[in-house]
């Protein structure tokens, strides 16, 4: 009996976690499919299209909802041809990586005040160590695979996010000098403010935060920097011989990463879980008490709307432009977006020196 | 010519990338154009070339008097045509047989019939389950006709005028 005891005592952290683990993850599973929904859905709409409207529940259509659960067990139900000529192992163990990193950043993700896995006080330097990881996943694909295309998407792949890494980077040195931590708990707290919207760091950081939020979309290879997939030109890039369930392991991996991106622009510019009516008891002099009236909104509700904001953004960049040229990308990368964070970065350091109101006040 | 200046503002404030974003986001609001196919469907004209059919006289008779006019003009070599003199002194078809993966759905066979016996029809919503079941017998293409005749009358009519 007390060995038993002393059992559950050792193996209950872990369970605890576990259960952690399974409660980030569930929704997040979900949320990714439904993110495909939408993607599907947007695209068309903006095309002038409806998007999928017939896969339903139980007989009823409900605009096509049952899509995603349809598209998912077909791709589990579907071979995983494996080329001759690839390497077994590595073929394998590539999605397996890509869906590994692009999960495990979620550990240091703050939900709510105090609502977060890991609450690691190097959490920004986890992300992007982590986020960085993912490249792996794209580049033993694109080798294991043998073949020509998927090597070139790998390759294209590669080079693009090592590119984007470094201004996504300085980006970041821009919120951590603002905020004085890496923990992103501590970084959300920062922003509280009594100007509501306009106290968090997205207005005193802008070019930062379009740096990052496009070194994000460079970072998922999606569209409209998306040559690692580049339809027209090299089929499916690095996917290429990839099938069934290991398909959806790389499928799985882009659409987390989008999230990620998503939750990160929202946690590190616009306030994470913070009220966008913080500190807002009138308006124009009327006695309108905003932030009263929405108090009892949880955190997470609101955390939900910027990351839906974002993932927004990330289709309707998807349905309206062209894919950038190779060249383009690599010169928007190192010439135009490091030099623009390296002069705001001294910008954001003067400020910080300077104590400016409301957002510096005190940041040192 | 745009000056430099102009040019990197609109680069780095990202103002045509905006207006293009603007554009697809209008688009978004805009009526879609996707047609509901089986609940919802196209207006088809009275000249629609779809299934074949062959048509009979109102007594009865079958139209056909095996010319072999359409076997003669169809390009893709679609139509065989056998025919017999019957008792009563009238030429008729033994056999008329279309086969319809080879029909190129040209219409040429109803523009050279000259007792308007072999017709496309608006009907385009049919399949073949077993090999052979698109190779169209004069036994099949009666009854397309007989089935069908109300319709067909009509198209023609509605057709008349323009031709």
């Amino acid at each position: 009996m007390e060995t038993l005891l002393d059992f559950w005592e050792f193996i209950k952290p872990v369970a605890i976690i576990l259960g952690y683990i399974v409660l980030i993850m569930v929704p997040l599973i979900l949320a990714v499919a439904y993110l495909t929904y939408a993607e599907r859905k947007v695209i068309g709409f903006m095309q002038m299209r409806m998007g999928p409207n017939r896969v339903g529940f139980f007989g009823y259509r409900l605009w096509g909802l049952g899509q995603p659960i349809a598209d998912t067990f077909k791709l589990i139900f579907k071979e995983i041809v494996i080329p001759s000529g690839a390497n077994k192992f590595l073929f394998i163990i590539a999605p397996i990586i890509s869906i590994g990193t692009a999960f495990a950043a979620w550990a240091v993700v703050p939900f709510d005040a105090g609502v977060v896995l890991a609450d690691v006080n190097a959490g920004l330097l986890y992300i992007l160590a982590i986020t960085s990881l993912g490249v792996y996943g794209v580049i033993i694909a694109g080798w294991a695979s043998n073949s020509k295309y998927a090597l070139l998407g790998a390759l294209r792949s590669a080079a693009q996010i090592v590119s984007y890494e470094i201004a996504m980077g300085f980006a970041l040195v821009g919120v951590l000098i603002a905020a004085g931590s890496l923990n992103l708990t501590a970084i959300v707290t920062a922003q509280q403010g009594e100007y509501g919207v306009a106290s968090w760091f997205w207005l005193p950081l802008f070019p930062l935060f379009l740096v990052y939020f496009i070194s994000g979309v460079a970072e998922t290879n999606r569209a409209p920097f998306d040559v690692a997939e580049g339809e027209s030109e090299i089929v499916a890039g690095f996917h290429v011989e990839y099938s069934g369930t290991a398909f959806a392991g790389f499928f799985l991996a882009e659409y987390a990463n989008m999230i990620i991106i998503a939750a990160l622009a929202a946690i590190m510019f616009f306030g994470g879980w913070l009220s966008p009516f913080q500190g807002i008891h009138s308006i124009f002099g009327l006695p309108v008490d905003l932030e009263g009236w929405f108090a009892p909104v949880p955190g997470i509700v609101w955390l939900v709307f910027k990351m839906m904001f974002f993932l927004l953004l990330f289709l309707w960049f998807r349905a309206t432009f062209p894919r950038y040229r190779y060249d383009q990308i690599m010169r928007l990368g190192w010439k135009v977006f490091i030099p623009i964070t390296i002069v705001w970065l001294l910008v954001v350091g003067a400020a910080v020196i300077a104590d400016v109101p409301p957002w510096f006040a005190g940041a040192r | 010519m745009i000056s430099p200046i102009a040019k990197t503002f609109k680069s780095l404030f990202l103002v045509e990338l905006l207006r293009g974003l603007g554009l697809t986001g209008r688009y978004y609001f805009k009526r879609k154009f996707t047609l509901r196919y089986p609940e919802e469907k196209t207006p088809l004209s009275p000249r629609f070339r779809g299934l074949h059919a062959l048509r009979r006289y109102p007594n009865g008779e079958e139209r056909c008097i095996a010319c072999k006019l359409c076997e003669a003009v169809c390009p893709a070599l679609a139509i065989t045509i056998e025919s017999e003199m019957r008792e009563d002194g009238t030429r008729r078809t033994t056999r008329y047989d279309i086969d319809l993966t080879k029909c190129i759905f040209c219409g040429f066979c109803e523009e050279s019939c000259p007792v308007d016996s072999i017709v496309e029809t608006h009907i385009f919503e049919y399949h073949g389950e077993e090999r052979g079941d698109l190779y169209m017998t004069k036994d099949k293409l009666l009854a397309i006709g007989d089935k069908y005749e109300k319709e067909i009358a009509e198209r023609r009519e509605m057709d008349a005028p323009y031709r």
